[in-house]
């Protein structure tokens, strides 16, 4: 059965969104991949805006200030709950790998800060897509 | 690119606090409201801290 998320009240927020089927599901996966887009596609224009500006402006500080970007299979514990940290940021994650930022060894304070920049980052995104997909199923007032 | 320790914490603070405030509230004046309140709370703590360990230190 569908549920109704309410209209949204912040300015520039118009769409009123009805929810059902796969459609928070693919809310939860755009908004996991880039973020800020679950919001965007439910019409949170501003919301979806702030967390994008957010998510990116902190994910690019920590990869500037020469952080590490995690890779699966090190071995380490911590190194592994980094990657599933780093991992929530999607696609930012794909192309910081894809360019191979974040791989030279963290030598300096403000590197290691970068690495929880990004973390960080990725565990913000998560957050948001959750959001997203809560006000797409109605659990959320929008 | 360098950046000083406050303006680190400035930056975390601020991004941290735009997604909290949108994510923890659904009403926009009570996103403002508890956006800021993170903000100062994360900088407040960290500048009390860092005084803390001085204190210790000294």
């Amino acid at each position: 059965m569908a549920t109704k998320a309410q209209t949204a009240a912040l300015p520039g927020d118009t769409t009123v969104t009805t929810a059902g089927g796969s459609f928070p599901a693919i809310v939860l996966f755009a908004g996991w991949l880039v973020p800020g887009a679950g919001h965007l596609l439910l019409g949170k224009w501003v919301r979806g805006t702030l967390l994008m500006l957010a998510i990116i402006t902190m994910f690019a500080i920590g990869v500037a200030l020469q952080g590490k970007i995690y890779l699966p299979n090190t071995g380490e514990p911590l190194d592994m709950l980094g990657f599933v940290g780093d991992l929530g940021a999607g696609l930012l994650y794909a192309v910081a790998r894809l360019f191979g930022w974040g791989q030279a060894p963290v030598l300096i304070a403000v590197a290691d800060y970068g690495t929880k920049f990004i973390v960080v980052a990725g565990l913000l995104n998560v957050v948001a897509a959750i959001d997203a997909h809560s006000i797409a199923i109605g659990r959320k007032r929008a | 690119m360098t950046i000083s320790h406050f303006a680190a914490v400035l930056l975390f603070s601020l991004c941290v606090s735009v997604v909290f405030g949108i994510t923890q509230r659904a009403e926009p004046k009570m996103m403002v409201r508890f956006g800021a309140l993170c903000f100062v709370l994360f900088v407040g703590i960290t500048i009390a801290a860092s005084w803390g360990m001085w204190l210790i230190k000294h």
